[in-house]
């Protein structure tokens, strides 16, 4: 790692500041070692171990975030290290930097435009052009089926006319097949030059963003890429308290059915929801990932200063 | 490469030997871990972790069967297990062939192994008494053979040379002591010692007697 690396954190560190406080976006800090895990099925926390129990180091700052927000913070944003057990690979590392910000009032449209303007200022070489697809048009497009209404039969008849070897001793659900679509054959098409917007997403994806009142009703989330390296993932936030402890609920039943531990519920999250949440709209950026994509590397462990294995 | 035994640790017993059965987690993936799947054993060439921010996490895996060397990708659902093959590779010391094996000898304990015919394949054009190779056993049972990347031998047949065409110009073929035929310069001459590349199948230079 040279020194050049070093110095382009620091600078990017200050560009992301620089943006928010000139926005009049309020930096907070939030605890990184909760009583609280998060639920989400495909995430695994890390469990510490204190003299009178457990704590869980955070996987996102959203719990605690939206607990501000429900106290009247007002637009916040956070650069936070976040862990996630088991996560490595060339885009992949299980300790990273995160930036989550919430904009009060926000449509998930309107922070798609913010989300824009920061990538352009934060990866200088950027096409200034980007794409805005819909998740249903990227698959009408490159698979030519409708994502939302597929039968499992239509899925499992697309793997196989993309000749996708997979080796699974469990049934995949439809979910599971959009995401292997989603990252073998929609991903690799998105352009190296400039970033890809992807909204709307499946109901069934919509974890704890809201779904529209369309007669097929879509997740009123998106993601934003830079070629197939997804650097952010944003959400109308779903406010109702009963909606998320269902969603929570529902993460959990799922983590059981694949025998994963289960997870404490951070009950004090639903609290501050039910005490009123203001609508709002949120992402996460990983900060490392625009780091690589800014200095034009290849993989994680190009641009963090000791990685994983020495560290 | 010398001699060692390119196998995680993790999975043997106290006398150096796979456990039967022993699997490995996708988690532990990396290129170089050598695996069974459908009966035959695979060389992971490259592992690639995938997983969307919210969703569920993939292994896009090469992998080689170490038996046809066909090269195809799978995609593993993150959190299987596969089972582990005992392969492991070993530099062994190449005795001779009785026409029906090539005989191979561990320098340390003497032990000998008996490559077959489908083991030694086109790589028996480049054996010569002595040379070192790289023999991967699959249970004991060698299943590759890689030979020195480079080899000396004795041209045993070709045209007579051109005197004076010692710089330039073109080739002609000539036959090793080994049977394999390569092309030469064509300064060369029938019992002449060269060095030849194994992977490229090319003459490099004559060797100093």
């Amino acid at each position: 790692m040279s020194l050049d690396i070093l110095l382009e954190r620091a600078q990017l560190l200050h560009d992301t500041r620089d943006f928010f406080y000139r926005q009049q976006v309020m930096e907070v800090e939030t605890p990184a070692l909760s009583q609280g895990a998060t639920t989400d099925p495909y995430i695994d926390s890390f469990a510490v171990e204190d003299h009178d129990g457990i704590r869980y180091l955070q996987t996102s700052a959203e719990y605690p975030m939206k607990r501000l927000l429900a106290a009247g913070s007002g637009d916040i944003f956070q650069i936070c290290k976040v862990w996630r057990m088991g996560e490595i690979g060339r885009h992949h590392h299980p300790e990273f930097t995160m930036l989550e910000w919430y904009r009060v009032a926000y449509r998930y449209k309107d922070l798609m435009q913010e989300v824009d303007t920061l990538l352009q200022r934060l990866i200088p070489h950027l096409a200034k052009t980007s794409d805005f697809i819909s998740y249903q048009d990227a698959f009408q497009k490159i698979l030519r089926f409708n994502p939302h209404t597929a039968s499992h039969s239509v899925l499992m008849a697309c793997l196989r006319e993309q000749s996708i070897d997979l080796v699974s001793t469990k049934a995949l659900d439809n979910s599971a097949i959009l995401d292997i679509l989603m990252t073998h054959c929609i991903e690799p098409s998105f352009s190296q030059q400039h970033l890809t917007f992807i909204y709307d997403y499946p109901a069934c994806q919509k974890a704890l963003s809201c779904l529209s009142q369309d007669e097929t009703p879509v997740a009123q989330r998106f993601e934003v890429y830079l070629g197939e390296v997804e650097l952010g993932n944003a959400y109308q936030e779903e406010v109702s308290a009963k909606k998320n402890r269902q969603q929570l609920q529902s993460d959990l039943e799922c983590r059981l059915s694949q025998n994963k531990a289960s997870a404490p519920v951070d009950e004090r999250f639903l609290q501050a929801l039910e005490v009123g949440m203001p609508e709002c709209a949120g992402i996460a950026i990983g900060l490392d990932r625009v780091l690589m994509c800014r200095c034009q590397k290849n993989s994680l462990e190009d641009i963090i200063a000791l990685p994983w294995v020495v560290a | 490469m010398l001699g060692c035994q390119i196998v995680t640790g993790l999975l043997k017993t106290n006398t150096g030997k796979l456990t039967p059965m022993a699997t490995y987690n996708t988690n532990e993936f990396k290129s170089g871990l050598k695996i069974i799947l459908n009966g035959d054993p695979y060389n992971i060439v490259a592992n690639e972790f995938v997983k969307p921010g919210k969703g569920q996490a993939f292994n896009r895996v090469r992998i080689k069967n170490l038996k046809s060397g066909r090269v195809i990708d799978k995609t593993w659902r993150s959190g299987e297990s596969v089972e582990a093959a005992d392969v492991i590779e070993k530099e062994l010391q190449y005795l001779y062939t009785d026409g029906e094996f090539w005989h191979f000898m561990d320098e340390n304990s003497f032990e000998q192994v008996a490559a077959d015919a489908t083991a030694v394949g086109d790589t028996r054009y480049w054996l010569k008494d002595g040379d070192r190779c790289v023999v991967t056993l699959w249970n004991e049972v060698p299943l590759v053979i890689t030979p020195p990347n480079f080899v000396e031998l004795t041209i045993s047949q070709c045209d007579p040379g051109l005197r004076g065409d010692t710089a330039q110009g073109g080739t002609k073929p000539a036959t090793t002591e080994t049977g394999a035929t390569i092309k030469v310069p064509l300064f060369i001459e029938e019992g002449e010692v060269l060095k030849i590349d194994t992977r490229s199948g090319e003459y490099v230079s004559r060797v100093k007697k």
